[in-house]
């Protein structure tokens, strides 16, 4: 019991790490040119990256991309038609039980087990892993003091709002102290207090070393959080690197968005000042290096209105997956 | 990387010992209620009918209708003990809870749940038909050491309908679909099986449908052990529950993959 409570309790603490280059250190997750299909329709096409140990790294992606096919083939619960999965230096599908020992998931959908408390939820999950009960009940003061939770180990699940039943599901995820944390859309669903909440407690997570691979349609989300992200779409990977990058790599730095009556017929204008426009139901996006002939155009129509504002991962996500719906 | 097999064996180990005891743990802290529930419907149909219809019947060879309820009615309350969990339970832990899900994100595969499952459902039912045993020696309509041995078949007669019902489970859209199962299968199953009168009532063209079910096994191995006499073709009747036990487990091990892995 000592013993498990003097390794639990540092790591859930706020520590001082050495900065190490991302490629000297080991990948904890490797995908090669994963190919899936689903009936007829082929959900990955050649999908390949990486996760170093210690990074966040997010999957962005319209629905259908991909996202959540690509967690479930990486723990294992699914088999590729072709291409190779390693993780934590082990074979998946073939050893993915045994590397799903060092592995949590925060799941998209909540599964927390409604029968049982806060902290009953944790205990038998940790059975799970094979943890004995004493070392799950060391760890669980701490593991709901990090989600928030304190003092609410004897709630029931029923009882909690939509945020708690998140941290709670995060704080599961830890049980079994694991080195990588696949999260499926987090934070969907939850108020902004929430989320900031979450967030920070990622932040924490990847300050103490832990490796996250994040899957998100949030752009704020994966631009805060992600040291390196990928765009899918059409189940392959159309764009990888920081979001700083890809912003500079895709897409022009300033964007107004114009609007109001006559904003459409305005677009022509537009066209002749800024390099690329874009026409979306009643908004007009200019995207350029220089954005002061849009502005000075706009000076003398007051009845259009507009935003000028820096190029954010949005526009790079829009430009390269397209303005349709994804259904 | 190849595409596994979903109809290899069951590849099934101690892992599924914990999701049992998961089950189990929810199960204890309704435990009372649940006991209850269990014991009030078939001891209400073994007295009623027993000593209501059973005072109209001669005896039923050589013993009182009720005596002769007694064994139908262990076994017919295992049976449904065994399939109420295995489809509604299960059924709800799979589908509404995502139970299993989270369960299969940990080290656990979906083999492991199934068997816990299955295991679960089959000692839920030991004890359903536990308990009516114990009203039957209390009641001193068995009296005999041999109905000892009943003790031995309920889970057998457990581990049979919990895999069929969980075979049933793996195909379910929802809960409707349980109700054709029990209307369709398990109440004619209880009229042709020897629950309620001796099988031999029935037309020879029925019987020899009975004698494929597996309940009818189970009330032939049962009813000779309450009454204090040694069934006959022992061997046949163990190995016709233990196939359908095993047949039954494969299937929804099968099933289930098929519907959960992909």
């Amino acid at each position: 019991m000592a013993e498990a409570q003097s390794k639990v309790q540092p790591e859930l603490q706020p520590q001082v790490r050495i900065n190490v280059q991302p490629d000297v250190l080991t990948n904890v997750l490797t995908v090669h040119d994963l190919h899936k299909s689903y009936e007829t329709q082929k959900v990955l096409r050649g999908m390949s990256f990486s996760v170093a140990r210690g990074e966040c790294f997010g999957l962005l992606g319209p629905n259908g991309a991909g996202k959540t096919t690509t967690l479930r083939l990486c723990l294992g619960l699914i088999a590729a038609e072709s291409g190779h999965i390693d993780l934590l230096g082990l074979p998946v599908p073939a050893q993915a039980r045994r590397a799903r020992l060092k592995v949590g998931v925060v799941p998209q959908m909540d599964n927390l087990d409604p029968d049982f408390t806060v902290a009953e939820n944790l205990l038998i999950y940790g059975r799970y892993f094979g943890l004995a009960d004493d070392a799950v009940r060391a760890r669980i003061p701490a593991l709901l003091e990090f989600a928030g939770l304190a003092g609410r180990a004897d709630a029931r699940i029923q009882t909690l709002s939509g945020g708690m039943k998140r941290r709670l599901t995060l704080a599961r995820s830890l049980v079994n102290d694991p080195d990588l944390i696949f999260m499926d859309e987090p934070t969907t669903g939850l108020d902004p207090q929430a989320r900031h909440l979450i967030w920070e407690r990622l932040k924490t997570l990847v300050g103490q070393g832990k490796t996250i691979l994040l899957n998100t349609h949030f752009m704020d989300e994966a631009e805060r959080l992600c040291a390196r992200l990928a765009i899918l779409d059409h189940g392959r990977i159309i764009a990888i690197g920081s979001p700083r990058e890809l912003i500079a790599q895709h897409i022009e730095p300033e964007v107004v968005e114009t609007f109001g009556d006559g904003a459409v017929a305005w677009a022509d204008v537009a066209r002749t000042l800024a390099p690329r426009v874009e026409v979306t139901g009643e908004t007009v996006f200019c995207y350029t290096d220089d954005a002061r002939r849009v502005l000075a155009s706009l000076e003398g129509r007051p009845e259009l209105r507009y935003l000028h504002r820096a190029a954010n991962l949005e526009d790079v996500f829009l430009k390269l997956t397209g303005r349709e719906l994804r259904d | 990387m190849s595409t596994p097999n979903h109809y290899a064996l069951p590849r099934v180990s101690l892992r599924f010992v914990p999701v049992w005891r998961r089950n189990f743990l929810v199960w204890r802290k309704l435990a009372i209620p649940s006991i209850l529930g269990n014991l009030a419907d078939p001891m209400i149909y073994m007295l009623g009918l027993g000593y209501g219809l059973g005072s109209l019947l001669p005896q039923i060879g050589g013993v009182s209708y009720i005596a002769f309820l007694a064994a139908g009615t262990v076994c017919f309350s295992t049976t449904n003990s065994a399939t109420f969990e295995s489809l509604y339970s299960a059924f709800s832990r799979m589908h509404v809870q995502r139970t299993w899900d989270a369960i299969m994100n940990a080290p656990v595969d979906l083999d492991d749940v199934v068997l816990a499952e299955l295991v679960w459902a089959a000692s839920k039912s030991f004890l359903s038909g536990l308990a009516i045993l114990v009203v039957v020696w209390a009641l001193g309509l068995s009296t005999s050491p041999l109905s000892l041995l009943v003790i031995l078949i309920i889970p057998l007669i457990g581990l049979c309908f919990a895999a069929i019902g969980l075979a049933i489970t793996a195909m379910a859209a929802g809960y409707d679909f349980f109700m054709y199962y029990f209307t369709l299968v398990i109440t004619p199953m209880a009229m042709l099986c020897g629950v309620f009168f001796p099988m031999e009532q029935l037309p020879v063209g029925f019987q020899a449908v009975a004698w494929m079910l597996p309940l009818s096994h189970a009330t032939a191995l049962v009813r000779p052990l309450l009454l204090g006499d040694l069934p006959g073709h022992v061997f046949v009747h163990v190995l016709v529950l233990v196939a359908y036990a095993a047949a039954g487990f494969y299937a929804a091990v099968v099933l289930f993959r098929r519907r959960l892995l992909k």
